[in-house]
């Protein structure tokens, strides 16, 4: 029992830091409907600046919010250089050119930090494990990453739905003609919602940063998980994205744990452990096969938001 | 003109002529990662390559050498096309390098099908040292298992009566996870493998391994994958209270980024930077000087071990490269002296050597680094060569 306690509590952890990434990607695809495959780099580079920043402050938090700060401007820098020229276009166009950016800040980064990757180590208060019920521990900062997650996903909830801005952005999604000719300074809106969507990717990184390493790339497989989510939660949809990355979280972190021992009930040893982690990776492409059969404009529909 | 034309023509009859005569140049292809997350591995291979080079005053018997790198980017597919590419386009004499059995596996077949000599230095899957072996494939690394195994025979002296097993989900992995568990007395309570080289977070495998109440974990994360287990293992608790046992997770490339997390950890090698005999001396203190901030790992060692054994051939050869039996009997030989200490090899053309309990200590400069604690076997060798027909 305490076992699947912890796997739900991993599964969640990861499912509310994949609705970080999924978040900025469905809203910059769902309002400016842009692509953007360099979604992954701003991840990284919030990483990257997270591990300089504490470095060189010598604070975790002070690092992590600087490192905030830099990414929103990272983005809203490159969505004035790079992305404002493409909005009309094709979306072929845009995967074309954003692909070329996750080549750019590949280099970039490798130019700036060496090939080698950065650690970020967590300060002693947030790297002992805290006992959450009797007799089970889990890791006081995968509790942290819960907790700063859905504290954001209440500020995205209460700025899209409650303030001036939400209803802009909300609005510029269903006409951005109609928002362009009432007034609306719709470029300096987009140039704000796609430094909020870098801001979001690069909290995700910083935050997975002290987990995994500091590395060139290490934006290029969640960023797939990130489009699946957008693709099952409905594109354009924030309650969707956090609806279909816990679901993309639990699957696959209970997938993972639980599934190789049911195969092993089923088939012969050997068979289980050679077909386990090959299908568990699977489930979660599974889902969104059944989600695009069943709904295939996305549990939440843009409509929806 | 009459006279260049004369001399033009001869040179044509000489090149394409029975060529007994001496080489023009060495021609070594060499395959390894210099892309992506694990290029820093690459990157160590070929600086030991170039200062074995180096230290040969980049000759091998008067002969000049030619290395032409090749990037697999630690890709089966792209390492197979890499290999086709050096045996057809570049004709190369001899190819080296190779850090990933699945990539090597895949690779294979055209090295073995135009009998290029290939001299592993550092992938070790089961099967080449079993019956996939053949004449012209030499190794100066290892069979995957025979690390994990030395690892198994330790936790044996340690008193370890269970233990749980995670590694990585491809050909290395599960050589490594079937080797602990020959040597190893104790029960197995679990195992598990993960997606490779995909999944980084080991948060659900961590878990497990907590509530199957092994009194050991062993695991086997190569490259970065080491630094995030490591780092995972202290988060969720596990460290001081599970002992973990390693093969290959932690080198001087994944050290400073595992920093503090490494330290009380052992790991089995045949290769430790401070292997007391002179030419190994020589290599790291030269390694240092070269490459400033940079330390050497078994993989540059094994590289090093790959470029003697070359030279070693090319020199009691004289050159003469055309004659496959002459040459594969001067490298069977293994006349060099090996970084490690003693080195020979067996049927299979897999070393028969001691492997080494490495600890993680602070040295004189404050750093931490690896040192050799103890030795747990000597001259070991493969438990796959009876299945390899060559004797």
């Amino acid at each position: 029992m305490t076992l699947f306690i912890e796997q739900c509590l991993n599964g969640l952890q990861f499912g509310l830091l994949l609705f970080l990434l999924a978040a900025g990607l469905t809203l910059v695809f769902g309002i400016m409907d842009l692509v953007n495959l360099a979604h992954g780099s701003l991840y990284m580079i919030g990483a990257y600046f997270a591990a300089t920043f504490a470095a060189w402050t010598g604070s975790f938090v002070l690092g992590a919010i600087l490192a905030l700060l830099a990414t929103l401007l990272v983005g809203m820098v490159v969505e004035v250089v790079v992305m404002r020229r493409i909005y009309g276009r094709d979306h072929l166009d845009h995967v074309l050119a954003t692909f070329g950016l996750i080549l750019f800040f590949d280099e970039a980064v490798r130019l700036i930090w060496g090939p080698a990757g950065l650690s970020l180590s967590l300060p002693p208060w947030l790297s002992a494990p805290v006992q959450i019920l009797p007799g089970v521990n889990y890791s006081a900062y995968r509790l942290a990453v819960i907790v700063v997650t859905l504290a954001v996903a209440g500020f995205l909830y209460v700025l899209v739905m409650r303030t001036r801005i939400g209803m802009l952005i909300r609005a510029g999604a269903s006409n951005r003609e109609m928002v362009g000719a009432l007034g609306v300074n719709i470029k300096l809106l987009y140039t704000l919602v796609f430094g909020l969507g870098a801001a979001l990717a690069g909290l995700a990184g910083l935050m997975q940063a002290p987990i995994l390493t500091v590395q060139i790339g290490m934006g290029e497989n969640i960023v797939i998980l990130a489009f699946v989510i957008t693709v099952i939660g409905g594109i354009g949809s924030i309650r969707g994205a956090l609806v279909a990355a816990l679901l993309v979280g639990f699957i696959d972190t209970l997938g993972r744990a639980f599934f190789p021992d049911i195969l092993r009930m089923l088939l012969s040893k050997e068979a289980a452990a050679t077909l386990a982690p090959a299908l568990s990776s699977m489930l979660i492409y599974l889902l969104m096969a059944v989600v695009l059969v069943v709904k295939p404009e996305g549990l939440f529909s843009a409509g929806n938001k | 003109m009459r006279k260049a034309l004369l001399a033009a023509s001869a040179a044509v009859l000489l090149a394409a002529g029975p060529a007994a005569a001496q080489q023009k140049t060495i021609k070594i292809g060499f395959v390894s990662t210099f892309s992506g997350p694990t290029a820093v591995i690459g990157n160590d291979m070929r600086n030991s390559f170039e200062l074995a080079l180096d230290h040969m005053g980049r000759k091998m018997g008067g002969i000049p050498v030619e290395v032409i790198y090749e990037d697999d980017g630690q890709k089966p597919d792209v390492g197979k096309q890499k290999t086709e590419k050096l045996i057809e386009s570049d004709k190369v004499d001899f190819i080296a390098g190779y850090i990933w059995s699945n990539v090597l596996l895949a690779s294979l077949k055209p090295i073995v099908d135009s009998k290029t000599f290939l001299v592993i230095a550092n992938a070790g899957p089961s099967q080449i040292a079993g019956e996939l072996c053949s004449p012209t494939v030499f190794s100066t690394s290892w069979n995957n298992d025979q690390t994990p195994q030395a690892m198994g025979l330790y936790m044996n002296q340690k008193g370890v009566k269970s233990v749980f097993l995670i590694g990585p989900n491809y050909a290395a992995g599960k050589d490594m996870l079937a080797g602990v568990a020959t040597t190893f007395k104790g029960q197995v309570v679990g195992q598990e493998l993960t997606t490779w080289p995909s999944q980084l977070d080991f948060s659900a495998e961590l878990a497990k391994a907590k509530a199957s109440g092994a009194e050991a974990v062993f695991v086997f994360y190569p490259g970065a994958a080491g630094v995030q287990f490591l780092n995972q293992y202290a988060a969720a608790g596990l460290k001081g209270t599970i002992p973990l046992y390693t093969a290959f997770t932690i080198d001087e490339l994944s050290l400073p980024l595992q920093k503090d997390n490494a330290i009380g950890v052992p790991g089995a090698q045949e290769w430790v930077n401070d292997l007391p005999n002179d030419q190994n001396k020589k290599f790291v203190a030269d390694y240092r000087k070269k490459y400033t901030g940079l330390r050497p790992t078994y993989y540059g060692a094994q590289a090093y071990d790959a470029a003697q054994l070359i030279n070693s051939a090319v020199v009691a050869t004289k050159g003469k490269l055309d004659d496959k039996d002459t040459v594969q009997k001067a490298m069977e030989k293994a006349d060099f002296k090996s970084i490690r200490g003693d080195f020979k090899f067996g049927n299979n053309h897999v070393p028969i050597q001691n492997f080494y309990l490495q600890d993680v200590v602070k040295d004189a400069d404050g750093q931490l680094s690896l040192k050799t604690v103890a030795t747990i076997v000597k001259a070991n060798q493969d438990q796959h060569h009876d299945k390899c027909p060559m004797k």
